[in-house]
């Protein structure tokens, strides 16, 4: 299934590891919080994607399945 | 039982002829009594299981909310239907918009019409469990919703229980998963989705929550048919809609209108003799206008959206040609930021950063790339909450930008719009009261 990588926005304290661990998708903005390129996950980079969601202290980084856009 | 079983009770010809449905003869104080209402509206029948009747009648009337989404409510209840187990109502009388009081209008004079329209609710999805949650800073229609629930309790034992909470005065404290999170024990702030509540709400049952107007247009429909609903308002927005309008009017009131009445129309019936220089449609959460185009636009969503604009909950506000939209838009953006519920990085950060700076370039005391970093902020902020509300206030921010950004400009150079020692007309409230 395709996947892209989500943030719980009320779990995330802006730690920024995810930033570190997975630039290809993920900036911080002006405060320290990732805000996170909503395309999809390829299988090149699920790799980095899992690092940075296994090293998020509080657990507020999930890989879901796509959203449909329009 | 067939779909479509159910025919209004009552001859439409009975029903309102008026744009006055819901205020109809809202001055007549018997009304607001059981036994005045009774002789005009049926007892709603007690909930046994979801009726998919009622559900079908009230797709037939194309009902949209009106707290502010402007969701199809047929498309609410049948997923609240369709979820199993008992389910429960929650009626949002809220109203933390600090420019809205149509809710609190409506609850004062006709609380049966809402509480009919909460019963109808329930026997449609099949729940037996009403919460009626009024900002607890709105003393009379606590006060008056109390009285009525005591007259049906004697009047009309059986059916659902309802029960009437003081919800925390906060503006996302309306919010539907914040409002279930506070009904079950919590603060009242959003929580993570999903689950919505239609999925897991009250005591994790599946929630319908709708706002106060929508269950009393409910209760009409079901009183006098969907094609009575229809005769109001557009094709894809049918009824009226309540609407306050305030600011520099003559006639600051709650109006019943039509949906998609120019809002030309409105603005005459309200008066506007200090001219117009903007109008802020949807409340703080909504976005200022400008005329003259402003006022040929339809009060619906549908010609609204194309100008990143929205009803919200029928907020009409209007900055007099005198006023200073720079000086309005700054003390928005304070209370946007002091509201925030605290909880996303985003929202909490952004938004007081959008505030600080709006406000040092009005006083004339921004940095140079001030307005050049709003613009970027409010790109950042948005989508980023766990709720809408960071989204609402960067319309907001964005709105004030396209229509007061020379004259934020000429503030930023130290020279102020004429009207900014005036005083503001934008109705304020400070923002006070915790979470639970």
């Amino acid at each position: 299934m395709r996947k892209q990588l989500v943030v719980d926005p009320i779990a995330c304290v802006g730690h920024g590891l995810c930033a570190d661990l997975f630039p290809e998708r993920i900036v911080l903005d002006d405060w320290g919080f990732p805000i996170i390129d909503p395309r999809e996950i390829n299988a090149d980079l699920a790799a980095h994607a899992r690092r940075a969601i296994e090293a998020c202290p509080t657990l507020a980084l999930r890989l879901a399945p796509a959203a449909r856009r329009p | 039982m067939t779909v479509n079983a159910i025919q209004p009770r009552r001859a439409a010809a009975d029903a309102p002829t008026g744009v006055r449905r819901l205020l109809d003869r809202a001055d007549v104080p018997e009304l607001r009594l059981l036994r005045g209402h009774r002789s005009l509206f049926a007892r709603p029948a007690p909930p046994r299981r979801a009726r998919a009747d009622l559900i079908s009648l009230v797709e037939r009337s194309g009902l949209r909310g009106r707290g502010g989404a402007g969701f199809p409510t047929a498309t609410k209840l049948q997923a609240v239907a369709e979820n199993r187990g008992r389910s429960v109502v929650v009626v949002n009388g809220t109203e933390g918009e600090p420019a809205s009081r149509k809710d609190a209008t409506l609850l004062q004079l006709r609380p049966h019409l809402v509480l009919d329209g909460a019963e109808q609710a329930a026997a449609a999805v099949g729940a037996d469990d009403i919460y009626v949650c009024i900002d607890r800073t709105n003393t009379g229609g606590l006060e008056t919703v109390g009285r009525a629930l005591e007259e049906r309790r004697r009047a009309e034992p059986g059916g659902a229980s309802i029960t009437l909470l003081a919800s925390p005065p906060r503006y996302v404290a309306g919010e539907e998963t914040a409002l279930v999170h506070w009904i079950n024990g919590g603060d009242a702030k959003p929580t993570t989705t999903p689950p919505r509540p239609f999925q897991k709400g009250v005591g994790g049952r599946p929630t319908l929550v709708n706002n106060a107007e929508t269950l009393a247009h409910l209760a009409q429909i079901v009183q006098y048919g969907p094609e009575w609903f229809r005769s109001m308002g557009t094709d894809s927005e049918p009824g009226t809609m309540l609407t306050t309008v305030g600011g520099a009017v003559e006639k600051p009131a709650v109006y019943e209108v039509p949906m998609g009445l120019r809002l030309a129309d409105l603005l005459s019936a309200a008066g506007t003799p200090r001219g117009v220089a903007g109008v802020l449609i949807g409340g703080y959460f909504g976005s200022w206008l400008a005329p003259p185009a402003v006022e040929e636009v339809p009060l619906c969503n549908e010609a609204l959206r194309p100008l990143d604009s929205g009803l919200g909950c029928g907020v009409v506000a209007v900055l007099p040609a005198d006023g200073c939209g720079v000086m309005e838009s700054a003390r928005v953006l304070s209370w946007l930021a002091a509201e925030t519920a605290g909880q996303c990085g985003p929202c909490v950060n952004g938004l007081h950063a959008i505030a600080t700076t709006f406000n040092e370039l009005a006083r004339g005391s921004g940095r140079s790339n001030g307005v050049a970093q709003l613009v970027r902020w409010g790109t950042h902020v948005e989508g980023r909450g766990a709720c809408r509300f960071p989204d609402g206030a960067v319309r907001f921010l964005r709105s004030a930008l396209a229509l007061f950004g020379h004259d934020l400009d000429r503030h930023a150079s130290g020279f102020p719009c004429e009207g900014a020692r005036r005083p503001l007309v934008l109705p304020a409230r400070r923002t006070v009261g915790g979470w639970r």
